[in-house]
């Protein structure tokens, strides 16, 4: 493909990767002058494979058959004129995205929901029901002294989490970074390498099953405040060593209790991460103590954010009344396709090509990365520019509190996912 | 296209217009002299017997950024109570308390509003409150750069850096912001929070810092000044909501040294300890004070009683104050070596006495203060009251009776608290207009907003007269916005995008090379990414920014 003279072979600083939560914008990457990308530092794998991603022509297809975009669309768009419950699911993309998401879906009645909605809704529903204290990565680089992480290695995740935010050499509060005490609490068979010192010291690992890590809270969170426990060890964890940790929760100055949703993969983990709340809510009475849920992956956190501002409520809500409709349970694109609620359904995932659509018989409009790789042709495929790759946006991290600019890196001859659904809504109102 | 406002009731107190029947002309957005009477008049609208003013500028709004949001996200029972439904020219929204951005365009738009100022604008998060702020319609839109708990910033002083690298730094965050103004929000004292201080008195140091909210209101208000911004520093003090306040409050004024200063919401900011509850109000002491210092300027944050929520910078005061969330609970965050937020959720009641007695200490406020061009009418939406009450507190500032119809329903003990039924003062038009429009655009530094001059952008609202002002004041006849017709008998008509205001100071460049370094050591994100560039707020078409003139540097002044 050739590039427009404003794209010329360059190095490009304080890139960031779009699709991970924690955007971490220190990518310093080289273009050349057909627009190919490759990542010069950090080591990243997983920045590495999406912006040296070979880059393949891509066309719009109804039934697997090429079509025009033209022709893309107006199919598009009259499977969701037809819709009685059109339903806009997958949401992987930036704020830009989402605002052409919610103008679609406001003006079809449609129904929205996110990919990864199973494990944000978690964190969601705390917030809604007792809300919480928590903090933010430049908080945690620069103050935490004891960083406990409930179910998970967090790596798994956000690869780059411990090199960043707690071995950094220098903090503004810690003299010596060297000596943060770092804790992996529940969960079993972690990669727990990551938590050890550049000087080698190892972190203190209590595991337990995933599924037991509720109890597990509850009981740490009963010692803090005094409640008397008889048990000697819950889930295997001795009661002693839980002991133990709440007295350096006590005596930190600033500890960070992290999560993520997904590793906290059981019924009604809402109801863990409340114990975590309340941990962190005893522990302010006298020191200071945040928690640190880590999400954001394809764009979760714009997602909820942009469909906040503009519906007043996060995804798993609906339009389907003529205004804002929310409720978690009855929105859930698995549980719509399944019990036959939605008739129509535009599927939306901007960076992770090999990710699956939901297995449904429903006629299916993928809009995506070009190189979509499809188990089964969707009746609808129409390839999109990716936002921080061909197109500019803006991204949420994953604490919420930062935004950062995404930036198109070089020309590409595809629509963005606004000029698609602005298309599609545009055909639905002269309809 | 050129409009004609024919024979209305004019209240334009930047030109000491109070209540002149004249007509208007308007072209292509802007107030313009009359034309010859060979041009033809493309539309006329007969306004006889209306009343006309500028459109009005909340200049204290929490519209737009990562707290409001948290409201919105954590109150799905505020949204399903109040919901909005999509009309022809409207997109469908919700909310009361905390309303979507689509909901809060139009119900100011509604209001006669054609300008709101976001007040506490946190610079790591300033890219989410534009982005919010530009989904607002028709209103324009700013805000103030909250800084002053940030670590560069304590760190600057902390190592007695002089006072034009204050000034440098504070100007390069007005444009790393794209902001209007600069605030400060319990000086100090959110950083101090992170390190376990609970409190942080005028006078009290930062454990790690070693420096005082006296010296952060000294070297803002300073640099606000001499970068020649219009805007006062904006100052939320100390010991919110501490009964006894009033003192911080007090000596604040004197803290400034005679520099403009702003004190933003001072209802809150204005409590006694006297009574058998050492809960009092300190309306007189602060309105005294008011009147004597020329170069202090407040809103007044009244609250009105029902739900709302209360969503702050202040986290360290939000933090005491979670236990009296309704419901009970509350957002908390420490944010990025730079400020925090709370939310929690409130529900003001008459009948309880501290609530009653905070409703009658801003009305005591309003009225004992004598300049209108000192004091502004806010709620501190939604902190005190979400924005939409704002023509019922109109009527209780311009109907006396209504106003003691109002205080007699109060808690017992808290009307023996008050002097409010004693004061006779009503608010006339012009009072309202310089409150809501003149002096909202001179504060905020809108030279070509909040009146009705030729040359003024045509933001216009026409109401029918009514004695009841709150009726009044709900429902304009007609709303104009750059010279469009928006509202018509309260009901948006069109849906247009406002502009956002900003101010862009000179200041010495080469304060980026410390910054740069103090991101790569410190910070989580690229200093590059951290500025917000005026096309990404243009960008999704959803209005322009618009650079606002600042009187230019002035030398350093001692």
């Amino acid at each position: 493909m050739t590039q427009a003279t404003h794209f010329p072979a360059a190095t490009l600083e304080a890139v960031a990767l779009p699709s991970d939560g924690l955007l971490s914008d220190d990518l310093t990457l080289n273009r050349d002058a057909d627009g190919n990308l490759s990542l010069q530092s950090p080591t990243c794998a997983k920045s590495q494979a999406f912006f040296e991603r070979p880059r393949a022509a891509s066309t719009p297809s109804i039934q697997g058959k090429p079509a025009t975009l033209e022709a893309a669309v107006a199919h598009a768009a009259q499977l969701f004129a037809k819709a009685k419950h059109p339903l806009l699911s997958g949401l992987a993309t930036d704020v830009y995205g989402m605002r052409a998401v919610m103008n679609l879906a406001e003006s079809a009645g449609a129904t929205i929901d996110h990919m990864n909605s199973k494990s944000s809704m978690k964190n969601i529903l705390v917030v809604q029901n007792s809300g919480w204290y928590v903090t933010t990565l430049s908080e945690v680089k620069n103050r935490v002294d004891l960083l406990v992480v409930i179910g998970t290695d967090v790596v798994s995740y956000f690869p780059r989490f411990f090199e960043r935010m707690i071995w950094n050499k220098e903090a503004m509060f810690t003299a010596d970074t060297d000596a943060r005490e770092v804790v992996y609490l529940g969960g079993r068979n972690l990669d727990t390498s990551a938590g050890v010192s550049p000087s080698g010291r190892k972190p203190d690992v209590l595991p337990c099953d995933i599924d037991r890590v509720p109890e597990v809270l509850a009981a740490l969170r009963a010692l803090l405040t005094g409640k008397p426990l008889k048990a000697e060890n819950v889930a295997g964890i001795a009661t002693a060593d839980l002991q133990k940790l709440a007295d350096r929760l006590q005596a930190a100055k600033y500890s960070v209790l992290a999560w993520t949703g997904s590793a906290l993969d059981f019924p009604h983990a809402e109801l863990a991460i409340q114990n975590v709340v309340g941990i962190v809510e005893h522990l302010n009475k006298t020191t200071r103590s945040a928690g640190l849920p880590l999400s954001g992956n394809d764009g979760d956190v714009s997602a909820y954010n942009v469909s906040t501002w503009i519906s007043g409520y996060p995804f798993r809500s609906s339009y389907r009344r003529g205004f804002p409709d929310y409720d978690p349970y009855h929105y859930e694109t698995t549980r719509l396709l399944a019990e036959g609620e939605a008739d129509a359904l535009i599927w939306i995932n901007s960076f992770n090509p090999e990710r699956q659509p939901p297995a449904t018989t429903l006629p299916t409009v993928v809009i995506g990365h070009p190189a979509s790789a499809l188990e089964k042709p969707a009746e609808v495929f129409i390839p999109i520019a990716v936002p921080g790759l061909e197109a500019n946006g803006a991204q949420f991290r994953s604490d919420s509190s930062v935004t950062l600019p995404l930036r198109k890196l070089r020309e590409t001859d595809l629509p963005t996912l606004a000029d698609v659904l602005s298309a599609i809504e545009a055909t639905l109102k002269t309809a | 296209m050129l409009i004609k406002l024919t024979g209305g009731r004019v209240y334009d107190p930047a030109h000491q217009i109070d209540g002149k029947v004249m007509d208007i002309y308007v072209r292509d957005g802007r107030i313009v002299e009359r034309p010859s009477d060979a041009e033809p008049i493309d539309q006329e609208y007969d306004l006889r017997g209306k009343v006309v003013m500028s459109g009005a500028i909340d200049m204290h709004t929490h519209i737009g950024g990562g707290k409001v949001n948290i409201a919105r996200l954590m109150l799905p029972e505020d949204h399903r109570a109040h919901p909005s439904q999509h009309t022809d020219a409207c997109r469908s929204g919700c909310g009361h308390a905390a309303p979507s951005t689509l909901t809060t365009g139009y119900r100011y738009a509604e209001m006669g509003y054609t300008a709101g100022f976001e007040p506490a604008l946190s610079p790591v998060n300033a890219r989410q409150s534009h982005l919010e702020m530009c989904d607002t319609p028709i209103i324009d839109k700013g805000g103030y750069a909250m800084i002053g708990s940030d670590d560069y910033f304590l760190r600057m002083l902390a190592a007695k850096k002089d006072q034009n690298a204050i000034n440098d730094y504070v100007a390069w965050i007005l444009h790393a912001t794209q902001a209007i103004g600069i605030k400060v929000v319990n000086p100090g004292g959110i950083n101090a929070f992170k390190f376990n201080q609970r409190a942080l008195n005028l006078d009290e140091e930062n454990v790690h810092y070693q420096v005082t909210p006296r010296e952060v209101l000294q070297s803002l208000t300073r640099a606000v000044y001499e970068l020649g911004i219009a805007h006062p520093l904006h100052v939320h003090g100390n010991n919110l909501g501490v009964p006894g306040n009033v003192e911080t409050t007090l000596k604040t004024m004197g803290a400034v040294e005679g520099y403009p200063v702003h004190l933003t919401h001072i209802q809150f900011h204005s409590y006694g300890t006297e009574g058998d509850r050492k809960f009092s109000s300190g309306a007189a002491a602060i309105a005294e004070a008011l009147n004597k210092h020329k170069n202090v300027s407040a809103d007044v944050g009244q609250i009105l009683f029902g739900q709302t929520v209360t969503a702050s910078g202040d986290n360290m005061r939000q933090y005491a104050n979670s236990g009296h969330g309704s419901p009970r609970k509350s957002v908390l965050m420490d944010i990025e070596c730079d400020s925090g937020c709370g939310v929690v959720p409130f529900k003001y009641k008459d009948q309880n006495f501290v609530n009653a007695l905070q409703w009658a200490i801003g009305l005591e406020i309003f009225l004992l203060s004598e300049d209108p061009w000192r004091i502004f009418l806010t709620t501190d939406h939604p902190n005190g009251a979400p924005f939409t009450s704002y023509p019922h507190l109109i009527r209780l500032l311009m109907d006396k009776s209504f106003r003691n119809d109002m205080f007699t329903k109060l808690n017992l003990d808290a009307q023996a608290m008050s002097t409010l039924n004693s004061i006779e003062r009503e608010y006339s038009l012009y009072e309202i207009a310089i409150m809501t429009r003149a002096g909202a655009a001179k504060l905020v530094g809108l030279h070509d907003r909040g009146h009705l001059g030729v040359g003024a952008g045509a933001d216009i609202t026409v109401y029918t007269d009514n004695p009841d002002r709150e009726a009044m004041f709900a429902k304009p006849d007609y709303v104009f916005k750059d010279g469009q017709l928006v509202v018509r008998n309260g009901e948006v008509v069109k849906v247009t995008w406002g502009s956002t205001h900003t101010v862009k100071p000179d200041f010495d460049k080469a304060i980026e090379k410390d910054l740069k370094q103090y991101f790569d050591r410190y910070h989580t994100m690229n200093m590059e990414n951290f500025k917000v560039n005026a096309a990404e707020l243009e960008e999704d078409g959803r209005g322009n920014v618009i650079v606002q003139e600042c009187k230019g540097r002035r030398e350093k002044t001692a």
